[in-house]
């Protein structure tokens, strides 16, 4: 075990949601770049719903921690993230994204109709058709970030955020106090 | 009767006035502002539009100090001799946080993707306030950028309104190429052209103006990412430690 770990015994793991909505992955990717402390952790936390997992929803007992990244683009992600707000203890907006809607908040102003013909409907394009099928989900006017549409305690700044702060998150979390990010793990590009 | 004798003495040299900076002197002379005097005595008070070579404005607020229970903007207050002004204070902090926060859901700051990050006096101010998250709705304005210079772009998604370039390219380049213009929200910079766009406005690249915009929205074109992560000026300092920049 590293220094850095907890050195009690938690009577019970630190249960963790994940999910990306809006985002590129990328900060799931800076996650992972904990590295072989991601060894050491894994012996305190559990992951519930994830792309880690094959869990499909968040387990309805509620799990200590939601991290979630990307904005809000469809109506998809909202009612993911309503699930979320509702089976998380502290929810995490995690990266640009989630914190202000991120590059994709770039379609911000641009009415979604110009913007789906642009995609779909453009020139050289084999059956060009807008994808109509109700399993879609439709898209939202604008990119939000989370905490427009509900409560978010905590936020971890970044695109993406550094690994170090992911893990300062979770050794707090498993300490019971107050994440501190230190400023050069908490910037904004 | 007597004439009172006149002292050929020297008389003893006049101390500077001061006043009280949370708790500590600052020494002014007359005809300075809070800041002006702060600045001189290296006392860091976080500010957006303020800068040394120009006369303040006042339109930021994040330079705001309480004396006596109310709120000023140290730029435009005059230093007087006793004067006990707050500015490191819980209430402050906070107060200026929400300000620079204000700033960031005016417009649209991409600094992930954005030239100035890491150079750029609004996130190294959020930086220092230790702003988490925007906390407001976001506006999400829609400007076009103005690329129709050869050398000079602007993107107004990112002014913050300190009319620095204003003041910029009067005062130093004597040319008067930019304003501000609109009432309340709709506040813009306005170029001043014919079609009021940068290439047939009298600016230069080589302007003032075009150096002084404390964030990404008045650059010069092609210098973008030049200096590697780490090495920004804010990469490994914070802003109150770089008094020369601002």
């Amino acid at each position: 075990m590293s220094a850095d770990a907890p050195n009690h015994t938690p009577t019970k793991k630190l249960r963790i949601a994940t999910c990306s909505l809006a985002g590129c992955f990328g900060c799931h990717m800076s996650f992972l770049d904990v590295d072989e402390a991601l060894a050491d952790l894994i012996e305190h936390i559990e992951f519930d719903r994830s792309p880690f997992t094959d869990i499909k929803h968040v387990s309805e007992g509620g799990v200590d921690i939601g991290l979630i990244e990307g904005g809000l683009c469809n109506k998809e992600n909202v009612e993911v993230l309503r699930e979320f707000r509702a089976r998380c203890t502290t929810l995490v907006a995690v990266g640009a994204c989630a914190m202000y809607g991120g590059v994709p908040a770039l379609r911000n102003g641009i009415p979604v109709s110009e913007l789906v013909a642009e995609a779909y409907l453009g020139d050289d394009l084999h059956n060009p058709q807008i994808p109509s099928d109700p399993e879609l989900p439709p898209l939202l006017n604008k990119v939000l970030p989370l905490h427009e549409v509900v409560p978010i305690d905590v936020t971890l700044a970044g695109c993406p955020p550094p690994a170090a702060a992911f893990r300062e998150l979770i050794l707090a979390a498993l300490a019971e106090r107050a994440a501190v990010i230190p400023r050069p793990d908490r910037h904004f590009d | 009767m007597t004439t009172p004798e006149v002292s050929s003495a020297t008389p003893p040299l006049a101390k500077p006035d001061t006043f009280l900076l949370d708790g500590r002197a600052i020494p002014f002379t007359p005809g300075q502002t809070l800041m002006q005097a702060a600045q001189a005595a290296g006392v860091y008070i976080p500010h957006l539009c303020h800068h040394a070579d120009f006369d303040p404005i006042g339109s930021c607020k994040v330079c705001s100090v309480r004396i006596q229970g109310r709120t000023v903007a140290s730029c435009t207050m005059p230093a007087r001799a006793g004067l006990v002004v707050e500015s490191e204070t819980p209430e402050l902090h906070h107060d200026r946080q929400r300000l620079t926060q204000m700033l960031f859901v005016e417009g649209n700051h991409h600094c992930p993707f954005c030239e100035k990050s890491g150079a750029c006096h609004l996130q190294a101010v959020a930086y220092h306030l230790d702003m988490q998250d925007t906390h407001f709705v976001h506006t999400a304005p829609h400007h076009e950028v103005d690329a129709t210079h050869p050398d000079v772009w602007l993107d107004r998604s990112r002014c913050i309104l300190c009319e620095l370039c204003v003041r910029a390219s009067r005062e130093v380049d004597g040319k008067d190429v930019f304003a501000i213009g609109g009432r309340g929200a709709h506040t813009t910079l306005l170029v001043n052209s014919p079609s009021g766009q940068l290439h047939d406005s009298d600016v230069a690249v080589t302007d003032r103006a075009v150096h002084i915009c404390p964030v990404g929205a008045l650059m010069p074109k092609r210098q973008g990412f030049v200096i590697p992560i780490g090495q920004r000026p804010y990469d490994a300092a914070d802003i109150a430690q770089r008094p020369e920049d601002s």
